[in-house]
This record gives structure tokens, sequence and C-alpha cells, in this order.
């Protein structure tokens, strides 16, 4: 069982979680909450300050991750692999509101999770975007090529 | 508003339309330059005859994973959309972006985050209202693909 430190802490040690500024918002027996907060940089359409849809794959992606692997967090140790992530953006999101992504693992085998994701900014009930994922366990953890 | 601050900022529709009703092509550069989450990734474009290209420059802030190292599967992600978006906007006359409905990413092989990643996209399926696009990345050869997805976009609303 991680807590939300063991989150936050796992979150500061990928670049791109820190760029995005991603906390943890919530960690529950069976689910994780991660926040990506509102802000400029991240606005796909200019017009409207909605923010643009790859940032929420990007929270997507590490809250299933995340609840993918708890026993892979530690440096250094056992990797996982996203196999496949498929997103369905129900609605835009509200401009100027941050954005909740809640992981729940659907299966876990030793050799693959099956992970659905929210993500909402307002309530869990009326999601921005829904997804699935797959990811593969224990894959190396080191430098490739 | 003056034209100055239109020209920087809020104005994505008016150049769309702008481009469409002088019958210009897009310069797609200045298109990206516009969006500040396209500007906060770093991703540029290149454009050859009815090909269009995306790169996205190494960049530390993209990675994902340190140890690989490897560049966000989130960013893998937004880039596919991007290109998927961008060659839309090149095979259609649409005045708006079109908007994401779907996308379904396969991740193939680990993006390495210390090289540089290409994108193109073919539009599979051309619909008045809804496209289905193709998409892949590579980075040092095109014949070993590190990410593909095919996703789904709104071109029209329902009362155009």
């Amino acid at each position: 069982m991680f807590t939300a430190a063991i989150v936050n802490q796992h979150l500061q040690s990928i670049p791109h979680a820190k760029a995005l500024g991603l906390q943890c918002y919530g960690v529950e027996d069976d689910f994780i909450e991660i926040i990506l907060p509102y802000a400029d940089h991240l606005i796909g359409d200019p017009d409207t300050g909605v923010v643009h849809g790859g940032a929420i794959t990007a929270l997507l992606d590490n809250a299933s991750g995340f609840i993918a692997r708890p026993g892979a967090i530690e440096p250094g140790g056992a990797a996982i692999a996203t196999l496949d992530l498929r997103i369905d953006y129900l609605r835009p999101a509200t401009a100027g509101r941050d954005i909740i992504a809640r992981a729940e693992m659907v299966k876990g085998t030793r050799t693959i999770s099956f992970i659905r994701a929210r993500a909402y900014d307002n309530t869990i009930d009326d999601p921005v975007a829904i997804s699935t994922a797959a990811f593969m366990m224990g894959t190396p953890n080191r430098k490739v090529g | 508003m003056s034209d100055e601050q239109t020209e920087a900022g809020n104005g994505l529709g008016r150049f769309l339309r702008g481009v469409r009703i002088d019958d210009q092509p897009i310069d797609f550069s200045l298109l990206l330059e516009r969006i500040p989450y396209a500007r906060f990734l770093g991703l540029e474009v290149r454009q050859m005859g009815d090909e269009i290209i995306t790169e996205l420059p190494a960049s530390e802030h993209l990675t994902g994973n340190q140890n690989l190292p490897a560049v966000h599967g989130g960013v893998v992600g937004a880039m596919l959309e991007f290109t998927a978006v961008l060659q839309l906007l090149h095979d259609t006359d649409c005045e708006r972006l079109p908007k994401t409905v779907d996308i379904s990413i396969d991740y193939l092989r680990p993006t390495r985050a210390d090289r540089k990643t290409f994108g193109q996209a073919i539009v599979t399926r051309r619909g008045r209202r809804v496209a289905n696009v193709r998409c892949e990345l590579w980075q040092q050869d095109r014949a070993t693909p590190v990410a593909a997805s095919h996703g789904h976009f709104v071109l029209a609303p329902v009362d155009a």
C-alpha cells in the first residue's frame, strides 16, 4: 500500500510530471487520484483556454501507470511498459479548472495489468475523458540501445 | 484588443478562417506557435509538398523515465494527436481545430528521451463530420516506429 507522500516523491522523480505540476490528490485502497493544476502553458485552444488533450493523456497515463505497479516504485527497480492506451474525450475540459484523474486496476496478473481511469474537473460522474490501458510488468529499467 | 494582441494570442480561429478565406496553404509552424501547449512541448513541423512531418527535439522536461531514459507516454500521445490534427487541417478545409473524439495509442518501443522524434499521419477515412486518422512516430529509423495510433476527430459540428 502506498501513501500520498510516496506518490508525490515518485512524481517528483519524473521530469515531465514535474513540468506538468502533477500532484497526488488522493489514495484509497482501490484507486489513486492525481491532479493536473490548470496552467496557461497547457492550453490547446487559445480562443477558449481549454487544456490540450495531450496534457490529459499524460495525466491519465501517469495515474494509470502508478496504480499498475505499486511494487516498482523504487528507483532502479523493475519498470513497467505501457502497451496501449485508449482515450475517449467525452467533453471539453472547463477552462481554468484543475483536472483530476482517478485510476483503478481492473485486473492485475504477473505479466499484464489492465487499468481504467477517468479524468474529471467537477465531479467523477461527469468525466471529461475516460481511458483503458494495458501495462506489461517487469521490463528492464535500464538504458536501451 | 488591438490587432497586435490578437496576432500574438487569441487569434487561432481567426488565423484559420483567414487562411481559408484567402485560400492559402496553412503555415503549420505559425499555427503551432499560437498553441501554448505545442510551445511547451517544443513541437516543430516540416512540410514537404503534401507530406507533413512533425518533429519533437529531445528535451529534459519531456522525460517520463530517467533510467532508460524515455519520453513520457503522455508526450508521445500528445505528439500523435498533434500530428493527426495537422494532417487533417492540411487534407480538409476545416476552419477550426478538429476535436479529438478518441485516440488509441500503441507503445511499440521505448521513445528515447535523448533523441529527436518524428511523426507522420495519414487520413484513413474522411467523412463530412468525422475523420479517422492513423499516425506513426519514429526516431532514427522510419521503418521501426516507436508508437502508433488511430483515432477519430470531429471536423464540423452537427449543425454545420
